[in-house]
């Protein structure tokens, strides 16, 4: 079967506004409203177009969390993922240990692509998909804009500091997404009702194999330091004036 | 002691401007001893490039026909065979570093330590999460060896005065070929490069159109600025992407940073945050980024803007 693995993780919602706890031992999640990492909404969306256009059969989204992560794959599987996995962990995993996780899934799964956001916007730590692709021994095309499959090959365009670079790559391949390879469609509610009957399996993280490890601890968490308020001015001219004085315009 | 690897970011010719924000950050760890590896198919410009930089003791030539393109599955293989006597090696926070640095890491079996902004131990570093809304420190082991990315807006370039010795390395790795480079869009302006600029002039949405984002390139060239823009800029075709500012953008710290028609989202304003002095200039008073700016304009941009160059002269 030509299957597509793709990596959702539950992470705070973009539009929330985040808090530092006072103590500093952390931030705000409790009762803030969580939702599906942006990046791999266009992963799973970039797998179901692929899977439209005849390029793959079947699409397993993998999580690695919490058992309410379960809400997470059930959008999934609404968008048009055919089966979910969730590997529970209640502690935070490290993105080397997603990795392991992932190539374990990989071995049973035997996927010809597999699609992870760039990063995950809690940690921000954009490493899961390299640090997989090094492990697989194979290769990675991260931060994509577009995905062309043709064979077993698949062709790459990334956004990259200097603009946008294009590779070739051999299947199987790991795909990491950037913002402007799709928009990611609208869940429909009668999808949410059919996608209630689509499979969704729990493993024990254990029972993997993998025993996760904190190689990086978290000491302290802060808010960023605040700039100061600024000045309004009235007009262009004002405008001028004030930056001729600050010496940033000759 | 602590032994810092460098991987140097180039483009065959030249060497990055990232590599050596990378060696002052290196240079923060107590008396690190300082390394930069020059993988290309010849390294030999680079390398003198990079012996020029204060504080570094050595340069190694990874000299390979498949260095030609700085293919991330191609480079870690070679970094981590040579990797053993370093307690740290470090990349740019650039596309480039957060390519192939996590790539090392997994190689040897160790974690990555992403956005570096400041060292506060050779085990102990502060970095920015949630797009900047938080800033962590974080801690390893002593004795794990540490991958990490270096936030580049957070550290100056080391100044050039330094004779580091250049030596090449033989390295055995066995190198893929399952990845190739087939083409890379031309860099094509002679304008001021957007990550290095003193100076960044930002559109928004508001321009509306790729034939309005013409007024910010004369308005920056008055000025001498590189042009930036938003995320929804970009997105409308109004702005080639290597533009973006933000979060998944570049993150940037020029002395002067002037938002027009930019609303100021939170994952616009990660890219800015170490910006010296922020303008901006919006129609709407309420909007978001004049809570970050130092100077505020409220205001129609399609006025302002050839007021602006009046003004200028
Ligand atoms: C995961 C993720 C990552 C993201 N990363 C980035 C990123 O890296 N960079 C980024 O920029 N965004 C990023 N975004 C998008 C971000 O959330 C905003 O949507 C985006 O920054 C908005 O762009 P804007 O300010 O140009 O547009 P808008 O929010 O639409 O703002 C337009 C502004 O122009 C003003 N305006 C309109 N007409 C005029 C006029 N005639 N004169 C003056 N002012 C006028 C309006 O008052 C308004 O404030 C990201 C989003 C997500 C979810
Ligand atoms: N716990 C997880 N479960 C599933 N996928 C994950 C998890 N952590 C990271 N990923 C995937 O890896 C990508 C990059 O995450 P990161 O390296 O943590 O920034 C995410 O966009 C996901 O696709």
């Amino acid at each position: 079967m030509k299957r597509i693995l793709v990596g959702i993780k539950r992470v705070v919602d973009y539009n929330v506004r985040i808090r530092v706890k006072p103590d500093g031992s952390g931030v705000v999640t409790d009762g803030v409203k969580m939702s599906i990492n942006p990046f791999d909404e266009i992963a799973l969306e970039e797998a179901i177009r692929i899977k439209e256009r005849g390029g793959a059969e079947e699409i397993v989204v993998v999580t690695i969390g919490a058992p309410d992560t379960q809400q997470q794959l059930r959008t999934a599987l609404a968008m048009g993922a055919d089966r979910a996995l969730l590997v529970e962990s209640t502690a935070p995993v490290e993105p080397l240990d997603v990795a392991k996780v992932f190539l374990k899934v990989i071995e049973k799964e035997q996927p010809f692509l597999v699609i992870l956001g760039k990063q995950a916007i809690d940690d921000d730590n954009n490493q899961t998909g390299q640090m997989l692709a090094a492990l697989w021994n194979r290769p990675q095309a991260t931060f994509a804009s577009k995905v062309e499959i043709a064979g077993d090959k698949a062709s790459v365009t990334r956004e990259v500091d200097a603009g946008l670079e294009t590779l070739e790559v051999d299947l199987p391949a790991v795909v990491t997404t950037d913002l402007r390879l799709n928009e990611p469609r609208y869940v429909k509610l009668p999808d949410i009702m059919k996608a209630k009957k689509k499979p969704l399996e729990t493993l024990a993280l254990a029972s993997l194999g993998v025993e996760p490890k904190q190689r990086v601890k978290a000491v302290k968490f802060e808010p960023p330091a605040q700039r100061q308020k600024g000045v309004m001015v009235k007009s262009a001219q004002e405008l001028v004036e004030a930056l001729k004085k600050k010496g940033l315009v000759a | 002691m602590s032994k810092v690897l460098i991987v140097a970011e180039h483009d065959g010719a030249h060497l990055n401007s990232s590599t050596a924000k990378c060696v002052t950050c290196a240079q923060a760890i107590p008396g690190a001893e300082i390394t930069i590896a020059v993988c290309a198919s010849d390294a030999s410009a680079v390398a003198a490039q990079a012996a020029k930089l204060q504080h570094v003791a050595k340069v190694l030539k990874i000299e390979n026909a498949a260095n030609a393109h700085l293919l991330a599955a191609v480079i870690a293989p070679q970094i981590a065979a040579i990797a053993a006597p370093y307690s740290h090696v470090f990349g740019p926070s650039t596309t480039f570093g957060k390519d192939v640095m996590p790539r090392i890491a997994a190689l040897l079996d160790t974690a990555q330590i992403s956005d570096i902004m400041a060292v506060e131990s050779a085990t102990r570093f502060r970095r920015p999460i949630y797009a900047g809304n938080s800033i962590v420190t974080v801690e390893v082991d002593a004795g794990a060896k540490v991958v990490a990315t270096v936030r580049t807006a957070s550290f100056e370039a080391a100044a050039e005065g330094g004779s580091a010795s250049v030596e090449a390395a033989s390295v055995s790795a066995e190198l893929p070929s399952h990845t190739r480079f087939v083409s890379v869009s031309e860099a094509k302006s002679d304008r001021p490069d957007l990550q290095t600029a003193k100076r960044v002039i930002s559109g928004g949405r508001a321009l509306g159109s790729a034939e309005n984002f013409n007024l910010l390139y004369k308005l920056a060239d008055k000025i001498g600025a590189a042009v930036g823009a938003s995320r929804a800029a970009v997105d409308a075709g109004y702005a080639p992407n290597d533009l973006q500012v933000g979060q998944t953008g570049k993150i940037i710290a020029p002395e002067l940073y002037i938002a027009i028609g930019i609303s100021g989202a939170i994952q616009h304003l990660t890219g800015i945050k170490d910006a010296r002095t922020i303008v901006a200039i919006n129609k709407d008073g309420e909007a978001p980024i004049f809570e970050v700016a130092d100077i505020g304009l409220v205001g129609d941009l399609f006025k302002i803007i050839p007021e602006l160059e009046q003004s200028i002269g």
